[in-house]
């Protein structure tokens, strides 16, 4: 017996099934999914033009609500609501008032006076933007930029249309996600985008302190020997390696990390010979990755970063469109009760 | 009724106008620019008639209306192509239907957002009338006045044709 | 009604005694406070309950409640609390230790049982707190809180430190002949996790209790127990494993009784699937395998007891992010309720459901729960299919967050009398 929907869907979809809110990757089909790709295309053909700004957005407020400073993710999402020509609010709640006690609530009950159209949020708990999303405003959207170890559901967008880019599609694809599986929400998201999409191999590559319990259930094989699993890949996805992984009885040293699961020219060499490289970045060279391996041509990584951009103006925009038209609905739905 | 919206005879029409607009006004190397869907397909032909051998631009104008707060996004948007550089070049613009005008502010608004062009010229296939906009074609195949149940939707681009529906049928 | 020589005559509807089968209510005679007569001895009385299609069931008893007080009066009072408890069919509730300040003294012991006598609706049964300010690492003064009245000692949620304390808190108990109650978790191998480590947890990245943070702290509690002779009461199971390794303990004849949370009967960790913080609480609720291997060990008396483990909150308290929220369901009033949509799905029978919240707990603190002659009128009178509706309104608790919210439950209590008084009734 379950207490509650376990589909995230009736948050962040609309009747119709539009987006309205951008949580998690869980629950969105294929179509939508495809959609949010498509859409995306467009938008990096904005980011192409002499003037790279559209008037979607215009007249409308969105707060960047980072509770964990990423200055990276913070500015890609700056920069693609600027280009949407929103007006544009950052506040690095890390340092201030939840810090001095204040509830999660009450940051809200403050920043929702400020009459926003749309919080993009960064926490440090899983599940954070789901309870901002429950407890917010009506026609506020709420966009997750990253919360706890659940989803990065933007990054896993952008990873997606970078290998579109590259591959033309997802069918038939053998993809390994290699590292620090436990603790990565763009992982998660990652595997599940990919799963949806139709990859036929998803491959978690990591020793077992770094795979969370029942990995497989995600929808993903396991090998914790790297040569074996680059073998036939066509994507390869390194995840970032936190230092303090070492503290905790995890791993050993950077160095043996390094040598087991760190890519280098020699692992790749062992998948297809098209093979590319990706990284969510910000890269430790020596870590994760040889530099060889992530400046050279299978590398990918520059292109996720402009995709990063078109990725957030189409879910942005998405998800303004989906508040938009569950607002109309009201309305029509509220003027039909009054007749 | 039909009769009157014989496809060829309103393009040879618009052809024309352009032809002598064009001649009037001493443009020699104008770009073709259509707006989605219609207006492409009509660029296509039109571009061939007139003798321009540059490929033709695409507009989407999706990101650019003024009704967004109303509607939202048109889940199917498709990437603008403007394979020319718009700065300093002479623009014909062209749409299957213009009413309110909007559409037209929007693909302007757009249009310069790839760089300032030295001047647009507007061609329409059918003008409706119904202005909500001070935005008028330069050229345009036919006016019609439809009464409030009818519409009008050239669909194609095989074979290209003119669909009229009188939603009282 | 107070506990005068007025009389009350119970008739109607059926009867469990506290063990055994229901029967037909012979009829019931309440006098001065105890059960005068029952059956040919239930005469004629001053008044009438018809209890036609009702059970009357002796008054439930809880094992493991938070009343809050002492506290800062915000997430409930023993007034609040014990009110929800009759409400729920409980008469009698053992006060956890984790109070503010922590009931690790006879003070501490003495303000519980004042305000009880004078404010509570039911009784209370103070649990002291083994180790000093439950900080699981000195001993607390055990045989003052005996004298007191603790009925039992343990370190509420709280583990203690490490092995050799928790075989010195033992031992030392086991002094006084106290029973030591213990949540079982390894808090090493618990880490900052707060949802059960499995496909869920996974999924949505929340930080895991494993399985074998359980049953490495009940093999160890088992071993030590069995070493020490103290008598040991392991509270809140959420393991198959546990179970299993607790049958084996009482066939070796270790003196160990055990119970279980009425939530870990009935939800899973699929409750935590829309990050309903509701549903954090401690231990975790965990897989199917587990509540099936939880629901059987009651079925098949090895676990003792159900209990409601009561914990009301503030909204504050639960109104955030799963991580931040504070564990525990306000649970007291849908106990019953909950139990019996389990009898209604076939999974448990209705009598050993009332065993295991009335005599099953009685007898873990050395009482009694029986409707019989000479015994106190501690009694629950309450409909099986009628349905009631939990919901911010209808609870009484001062927590709100409540298992089932604004959905019809079975089980609707119409009566409940603590010493023959009427401790709630749906008579107002």
């Amino acid at each position: 017996m379950t207490a509650n929907d376990p589909s995230p869907n009736h948050l962040q979809l609309t009747r119709d099934g539009q987006l309205r809110h951008f949580l998690t990757l869980d629950g969105l089909d294929r179509e939508l999914l495809t959609d949010i790709l498509d859409t995306a295309d467009s938008f990096i053909e904005v980011g192409e033009r002499r003037i790279k700004k559209v008037p979607l957005l215009r007249g409308r407020t969105v707060v960047n609500l980072f509770f964990e400073s990423s200055t990276r993710t913070r500015s890609t999402f700056e920069l693609a609501a600027k280009r949407l020509s929103a007006d544009v609010l950052n506040l690095d709640i890390s340092t201030s008032s939840t810090s001095k006690g204040e509830s999660l609530s009450d940051t809200l009950l403050n920043l929702e006076a400020m009459a926003s159209d749309m919080f993009v949020v960064r926490h440090s708990q899983s599940g954070a933007q789901h309870f901002i999303a429950e407890s917010v405003t009506p026609g506020v959207a709420i966009i997750n930029a990253g919360d706890g170890r659940h989803a990065h559901p933007t990054q896993a967008m952008l990873d997606m249309l970078t290998i579109r880019q590259h591959k033309g599609g997802f069918e038939g694809l053998k993809v390994a996600i290699v590292g620090d599986i436990l603790h990565s929400r763009v992982a998660r998201s990652q595997i599940r985008a990919l799963n949806e999409l139709g990859a036929a191999e998803v491959r978690a590559i990591a020793p077992a302190t770094l795979l969370p319990t029942d990995v497989e259930s995600l929808g993903c094989t396991v090998e914790y020997d790297m040569a074996r699993g680059m073998k036939d890949l066509d994507v390869v996805m390194m995840l970032r390696l936190q230092k303090e992984r070492m503290e905790g009885a995890l791993l050993p040293s950077e160095r043996e990390f390094y040598r087991l699961y760190g890519l280098n020219q020699e692992k790749l060499a062992l998948a297809k010979p098209d093979c590319i490289v990706m990284h969510p970045g910000p890269i430790n060279r020596g870590v994760e990755i040889e530099s060889a391996v992530a400046d050279g041509p299978q590398s990918v990584i520059l292109n996720q970063v402009t995709n990063g951009i078109a990725i957030r103006m189409a879910v942005m925009s998405m998800a303004m469109s989906g508040q938009t038209a569950e607002r109309q609905q009201k309305l029509s739905d509220t003027g039909e009760a009054a007749q | 009724m039909t009769a009157l919206l014989e496809i060829d005879q309103l393009l040879g029409e618009l052809e024309n106008g352009l032809r002598q607009l064009l001649e009037d006004r001493g443009v020699a190397h104008p770009a073709l620019i259509g707006i989605r869907t219609g207006g492409v397909w009509l660029a296509d032909i039109l571009g061939k008639r007139l003798g321009i051998d540059e490929p033709f631009g695409e507009l989407d104008i999706s990101f650019y209306r003024d009704d967004f707060s109303r509607i939202g996004l048109n889940p199917k948007v498709k990437p603008s192509s403007l394979p020319f550089d718009t700065e300093g070049r002479d623009i014909i613009l062209i749409d299957d239907v213009i009413m309110s005008g909007r559409t037209i502010r929007a693909a302007m608004n757009e249009i310069f957002d790839y760089g300032r062009p030295a001047s647009i010229i507007l061609a329409t296939l059918i003008d409706l009338g119904a202005r909500e906009l001070p935005i008028q074609p330069d050229v345009t195949g036919r006016t019609l006045a439809l009464s409030s149940d009818q519409r009008v939707k050239l669909r194609g681009p095989e074979p290209l044709h003119i669909e009229l529906q009188s939603s009282g049928q | 009604m107070n506990a005068t020589e007025q009389t009350l005559r119970i008739t109607g509807g059926r009867l469990f005694d506290g063990q055994g089968e229901l029967r037909d209510n012979p009829g019931l005679l309440i006098r001065g406070g105890l059960v005068a007569g029952v059956g040919d001895a239930a005469a004629r009385a001053d008044s009438e309950y018809d209890a036609t299609g009702c059970v009357v069931a002796p008054g439930f008893v809880d094992l493991c409640c938070n009343l809050r007080e002492p506290g800062n009066g915000q997430k409930g009072n023993i007034a609040s609390e014990t009110r929800a408890a009759a409400h729920g069919g409980f008469t009698t509730v053992c006060a956890s230790p984790e109070t503010s300040p922590v009931n690790d003294s006879s003070a501490v012991t003495h303000l519980i049982r004042e305000a009880a006598s004078s404010r509570g609706a039911v009784r209370v049964l103070p649990i002291g707190a083994i180790t000093r300010g439950l900080q699981g690492e000195l001993l607390s003064d055990m045989a003052g809180l005996k004298a007191a009245g603790c009925v039992a000692v343990g370190n509420g949620s709280r583990g203690v430190i490490n092995a050799r304390t928790l075989r010195r808190c033992m031992a030392y108990a086991q002094t006084f002949g106290l029973t030591v109650m213990f949540s079982p978790e390894n808090q090493a191998l618990a880490a900052d996790g707060y949802a059960h480590d499995g496909q869920v947890a996974t999924r949505l990245g929340l930080l895991g209790i494993p399985e074998v943070a359980e049953t490495a702290a009940v093999m160890e509690m088992l071993l030590l127990a069995e070493e020490t002779g103290v008598r040991l009461h392991l509270s809140q199971l959420s393991c198959a494993r546990s179970v299993e390794m607790l049958a084996q303990a009482r066939q070796r004849g270790i003196a160990v009784t055990a119970d279980v949370a009425m939530h870990q009967l009935v939800f899973t960790d699929q409750a935590l699937a829309g990050f309903d913080s509701r549903f954090h609480v401690r231990p975790p609720l965990r897989s199917e395998t587990d509540r099936r291997a939880l629901v059987a060990g009651v079925r098949e008396g090895v676990i003792d007891a159900i209990v409601s483990q009561h914990q009301p909150h503030d909204s504050a308290a639960k109104q955030a992010p799963l991580a931040a929220s504070e564990p525990g369901l306000s649970s007291i009033e849908s106990v019953l309720s909950l139990g019996l949509e389990l009898v209604q799905r076939g999974e448990l029978d209705l009598s050993r459901l009332l065993e295991a919240l009335s005599s099953g707990p009685a007898s873990v603190v050395e009482r009694r729960a029986a409707i019989a002659e000479g015994m106190p009128a501690d009694l629950c009178v309450f409909e099986c299919e009628g349905q009631w509706l939990p919901s911010a309104q209808t609870l009484l608790s001062e927590g709100r967050h409540g298992p089932v919210l604004d959905r019809s439950l079975p089980g609707r209590m119409k009566l409940t009398l603590v010493a023959g008084g009427v401790a709630w009734s749906d008579a107002g």
